[in-house]
């Protein structure tokens, strides 16, 4: 089993991501995904400074996948697609179909969480085009799942989330610049100062989401550690830990241990755990995907 | 192109001067599976008889993301559509078009919004391997984007003209799924009915989601429906609309640029509304379509076509939605 480490969604300053990575060399992750999937506005980094911390983690032996935006919507998020995929070096993980198009046939890559991967036709489509993994949904169910596994694409890796604030949605609209009420155009980015995103919680103070500019995530913690021999015996081959503010590189090793089978995934899942506040995996059980069902297994 | 979410609001569609009608077949293979809504094939091959004696055309939408599991309901559907003899079939699955395409060549496809098709590229995928004759775009483009797309892609875009406005992008939204355990690409259904509570309390009426404080009305204050995206949250200890205020797109203002672009068709929303709804913003939209066509130039949309679309929609105020870019 591999661990991954998925992109970062959350937009830190430059020194922050550079800090962020030099820590992750070291950590226990197989696979690290690198680049925006969420706006397309943030210059923190360029493409050109992303390859050069991927070229780092490679020479820290691990593998490197380069992901695109989710939302692509105008000429200029095109020609930044276009160089992602025209990088002649790494790996790309497509989180649209525009890149898709741009990919298939060309290279193997890898056929992101946000394509909408359902059933055993549509992952044997993108097998066919030239997916070597595909990443599930993250409101994925054991059932849906077991029946893409038992379509045996035995060339295609599967990766599953299964750690971290969960990507619910993207929007066009920025919900950071929507709350410091300034426009998406020139926001200055606020979402600097807000390394975990903006918390948002309901009138009785109840947490529930996280607003992280164009992208709404969990309030909850995805963890499906817990259910990692599950995964095993399903044939997963990729388990994907979303960088969080604080602990990453301890979750990583929560992983890695179980992986290892110094823990069991109960112990692990504890462990994981402690990096998290509130933890869920309903999406799993198939149920609210804000509930934690304990000792399923 | 208009909503029927059953057999009275085909007919009102039809009779007010849709051009267009789409439904849903009564299960998850539809984005509005609604207990008492959609259409059984008795009702289907109705619609269709009632439609196209009059010249307008029937789609299906089959806008959901099969598994493996029902699989083969979401397949029988594709054929029964063509076996029944609709115009068009609306698919947002992949795996599902590609069997479409396959099965039933002579179907003619549209890509749903549900599809999430934001870009050329992308709707140019499903041309490429499938021949989608027409995409619906997702509620998140400026009107410049949506040109940019028209001028790239030898497929017909269709756009939403009026009703409901998703603030997320079609299906990429696990919202409702989050909270509820029913999300609208595996269930058909967002912040479903079933998981809706209201209660009167001292601090005025209340309304949740599966247990959840989605808002809370004054007395006097239109309470609507509790869709998981238009309540009022505290961020930083402030509340508000966090994400959406309950308002629905109206982009009839708009109609000129949208047709000297080359936008082919106009989507109305709300097939889980009345048949008054339809009628109303059928007649309207139909109105004003053809006074468009007439004079283009002199278009401005009439005070009483505006004042009969603000009338039943939700929160009874409307936005232009992404379209107007400081609306992002």
């Amino acid at each position: 089993m591999k661990i991954a480490l998925g992109p970062l969604l959350h937009y830190w300053p430059r020194d922050a991501v550079y800090a962020f990575y030099d820590e992750i060399a070291n950590s226990a992750a197989d696979v690290v995904y690198l680049g925006d999937v969420v706006c397309s506005r943030r210059r923190e980094l360029r493409l050109e400074q992303w390859l050069e911390i991927a070229q780092r983690l490679e020479r820290a032996g691990k593998e490197i996948v380069l992901s695109t935006l989710a939302l692509i919507e105008s000429e200029a998020d095109l020609r930044g697609l276009r160089k992602v995929v025209g990088n002649l070096r790494f790996r790309v993980e497509a989180n649209e179909w525009g890149a898709v198009r741009l990919l298939q046939g060309q290279t193997p890559f890898v056929a992101g969480p946000h394509l909408n991967i359902y059933n055993p036709a549509t992952l044997s489509l993108l097998a066919k085009l030239g997916a070597c993994r595909w990443v599930a949904p993250v409101e994925i169910t054991r059932e849906a799942l077991s029946g893409l596994q038992e379509a045996q694409l035995q060339a295609v890796e599967t990766e599953i989330f299964a750690y971290g604030s969960v990507p619910l949605a993207f929007s066009a609209r920025c919900f950071t610049a929507r709350h410091y009420n300034v426009p998406k155009d020139t926001c200055g980015f606020p979402c600097l100062d807000h390394p975990g995103g903006l918390a948002l919680a309901t009138r009785e103070d109840q947490p529930l989401l996280i607003l992280n500019g164009t992208q709404t995530l969990s309030a909850a913690t995805y963890n499906l550690l817990g259910e990692a021999a599950t995964l095993r015996e399903m044939g997963v081959n990729v388990l994907r830990v979303s960088p969080q503010p604080q602990g990453t590189a301890e979750v990583l090793r929560a992983f890695r241990r179980w992986a290892d089978g110094e823990l069991s995934s109960a112990q692990a899942a504890d462990g994981a755990a402690a990096q998290a506040g509130v933890c869920c995996n309903g999406f799993w059980h198939g149920r609210a995907g804000m509930e934690f069902v304990s000792g399923a297994r | 192109m208009c909503p029927a979410g059953a057999l009275p609001a085909l007919r009102v569609a039809v009779d007010n001067g849709a051009d267009c009608v789409y439904l849903g077949f009564r299960d998850d293979t539809n984005a509005r599976n609604f207990t008492g809504l959609n259409f059984d094939d008795a009702a289907a091959r109705e619609g269709l008889r009632y439609a196209h004696a009059r010249g307008a055309r029937v789609l299906l939408a089959i806008n959901t993301y099969p598994q493996s599991g029902n699989w083969k309901r979401w397949t029988r559907a594709v054929d029964k559509a063509a076996e029944m003899g609709f115009d068009a079939i609306i698919i947002a699955d992949a795996g599902l078009m590609e069997y479409a395409a396959r099965v039933h060549p002579e179907l003619a496809l549209h890509l749903s919004v549900q599809g999430s098709a934001t870009n050329y590229e992308a709707i140019n995928f499903y041309h490429d391997h499938f021949k989608v004759r027409r995409a619906v775009l997702p509620r998140v483009l400026a009107l410049a984007q949506v040109e940019q797309v028209v001028r790239n892609t030898p497929v017909e875009i269709e756009v939403f003209g009026f009703g409901g406005l998703c603030i997320m992008v079609e299906g990429r939204c696990a919202l409702s799924g989050y909270v509820t355990g029913c999300s609208p690409n595996m269930a058909g259904a967002c912040s479903p009915a079933a998981s809706v509570r209201w209660l009167q309390t001292p601090q005025g009426m209340e309304s949740r989601l599966n247990g959840m404080l989605v808002d809370r009305f004054a007395d006097g204050e239109r309470a609507g429906y509790p869709t998981l995206c238009k309540g009022r949250y505290r961020v930083r200890g402030e509340t508000y609309y966090a994400i959406e205020e309950p308002a629905s797109l109206n982009a009839l203002e708009l109609l000129p640029k949208l047709m000297a672009m080359g936008v082919r068709a106009v989507k109305i929303e709300g097939r889980q509304r009345s048949p008054a709804y339809v009628a109303q913003v059928t007649r309207v939209w139909r109105d004003a379509i053809d006074a468009c066509r007439r004079h283009p130039r002199a278009f401005t949309p009439r005070s009483e076509w505006m004042q009969a679309l603000d009338r039943v929609s939700e929160g009874q105020s409307h936005t232009l939605g992404a379209y107007h870019r400081a609306w992002k």
